[in-house]
């Protein structure tokens, strides 16, 4: 079999078009769904860093449940069963009414998924600080609440900086499977260039840079923040 | 303003307080000594609350600490600590370290409280580090600007948790100076502290503990004077010869 190579399909009309369409779905399903992802799961991790024992608990129950589900079930419970188990005017809406049902779909699958990921970096990272600064916090008088606010948060994300980055790159990468649910982001838009041209050598090389180079950008850009954020004067937080 | 009444508290089967009963008045300096793990560090942490008493009770300015309508980060706010390890916040400057609690708890604007800051950090002698993060200054200049954390929030009383004990020797006196200052200004304080020297010179009484037990709550002159009990006097002899 002789294979022709024309990487010229990947600057024609309309797969061009189609590779910048992909890619954008792409970076908004992962956008959308990290930050359901950062918030929800900052919540989880200082849930299970509380005192009080319920909140302990639930965070724990969120936790293990989204993180051991793969997420390709996960993505087929929300698409296919949800609707189905809820009541039947929500499963109507979710079915015929919301709007863009598969995009939404998949931003909330893989923001849940990744909250559970996401919280228990939160909840190391308040671990790391120690129980003396959460008793500073608290002795000058600020609530609960604030102490986490100003000084047990602001202090743990810094720790916790590459492993978030390694997070975010991982729903970057994730986002591929909302293609199952027929969201057209990258992955799904270069497999139909392949179908359509043959060309799928060429389109899946173009994909596999694109995801590359997203990759780098964004280390490098944590890594900027990382040290505009570093504390000056120390070495180390995390080895405190 | 102090009053500690049979307080008692355990962790799980062992009991860290034992019927601890002591009070410390308006203007007054108490000290607390004793051996490692006798209690001392829990004993003040329930004076604001930082850990619960299971029996027993702990008045501060007649607000009772365990009452379960009790507001207490405002009787925290109201109560100054300073603990072993310094505790800065290391993410802000110092300044910003004592302007924290004044403008989230006592709704301060932020130049009322840089104001009162600064003056603080002056009374420290510390006014030319108040940009600088925590981790910049040395242990007892972190210790200084802790203190000075907590008088911000014009406290009725100030706790400390063994203020000196992690710093090198030639810092001890740098932040002991600034806890004589206090005291002669009329602050009512509770100290754990080995310190004896402290003790001698600006504390009423001391409070001996051993084992969750306060074995001694006597004045000054009779703890360096002869009435002292057996173990105290054990005690002492240990840390009075290093
Ligand atoms: N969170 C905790 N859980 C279980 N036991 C604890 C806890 N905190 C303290 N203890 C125990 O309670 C006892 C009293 O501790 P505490 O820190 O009050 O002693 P201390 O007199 O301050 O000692 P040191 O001089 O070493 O600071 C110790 O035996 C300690 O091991
Ligand atoms: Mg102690």
């Amino acid at each position: 079999m002789q294979y022709n190579w024309n990487w010229a399909v990947l600057i024609t009309e309309p797969y061009l078009g189609w590779i910048a369409s992909g890619f954008g779905w792409t970076v908004a399903v992962s956008c959308a769904a990290w930050i359901i992802a950062f918030f929800l799961g900052s919540a989880i991790g200082v849930m299970r860093t509380t005192e009080i024992r319920a909140l302990r608990i639930a965070g724990a129950v969120y936790v293990e449940t989204f993180r051991n589900i793969p997420l390709l079930v996960q993505m087929f419970l929300w698409y296919f069963v949800l609707p189905e188990i809820l009541p039947k005017s929500a499963g109507d809406w979710l079915k015929r009414d919301m709007p863009l049902p598969e995009y939404w779909t998949a931003v909330v699958c893989l923001g849940t998924y990744t909250a559970a990921r996401v919280a228990e970096q939160v909840r190391a990272g308040i671990n790391t600080i120690g129980r003396g600064q959460h008793f500073a916090a608290l002795a000058i008088g600020l609530t609960p609440i604030q102490a986490y606010r100003n000084v047990l948060l602001p202090i743990g994300y810094r720790i916790i900086v590459p492993p978030l980055t390694s997070d975010f790159l991982g729903v970057f990468k994730n986002s591929s499977l909302a293609l199952t649910i027929g969201v057209l982001e990258l992955t799904a838009q270069t497999r139909q260039i392949g179908e359509y041209t043959f060309q799928g050598f060429e389109s899946f090389t173009a994909a596999t840079l694109i995801y590359l180079a997203v990759t780098f950008t964004v280390m490098a850009f944590m890594r900027r923040i990382e040290t505009r954020t570093a504390i000056p004067g120390m070495i180390s937080l995390g080895a405190k | 303003m102090i009053e500690i009444q049979n307080a008692s508290k355990w962790y799980s089967a062992f009991r860290v307080l034992n019927d601890c009963t002591t009070r410390v008045a308006k203007g007054e300096v108490v000290v607390i000594c004793g051996p490692s793990g006798s209690g001392k560090s829990t004993l003040i942490k329930c004076v604001n609350g930082l850990e619960r008493i299971q029996r027993g009770s702990i008045t501060v300015n007649g607000v009772s600490v365990g009452a379960p309508d009790t507001d207490l980060p405002k009787l925290r706010a109201g109560i100054g600590m300073v603990f072993q390890n310094f505790e800065l916040f290391p993410h802000i400057t110092v300044v910003q370290n004592i302007n924290l609690g004044q403008i989230k708890v006592l709704g301060r604007s932020k130049d009322e409280a840089t104001d009162r800051a600064l003056a603080l950090l002056r009374r420290v002698g510390l006014h030319e580090q108040a940009d600088k993060y925590p981790a910049q200054l040395s242990g007892g200049q972190q210790q200084r600007v802790a203190i000075a954390r907590a008088l911000a929030m014009d406290p009725v009383a100030m706790l400390f948790d063994e203020p000196t004990s992690a710093l090198d020797p030639e810092m001890i006196n740098e932040v002991l100076d600034v806890m004589v200052g206090l005291a002669q200004d009329g602050m009512t304080m509770m100290v754990v502290t080995h310190e004896m020297g402290f003790a001698k010179k600006v504390a009423n009484r001391i409070v001996f503990m051993d084992e969750g037990q306060i074995v001694e709550d006597t004045t000054k002159d009779e703890f360096f004077g002869t009435r002292r009990g057996e173990r105290a006097q054990l005690f002492l002899s240990k840390i009075l010869s290093h």
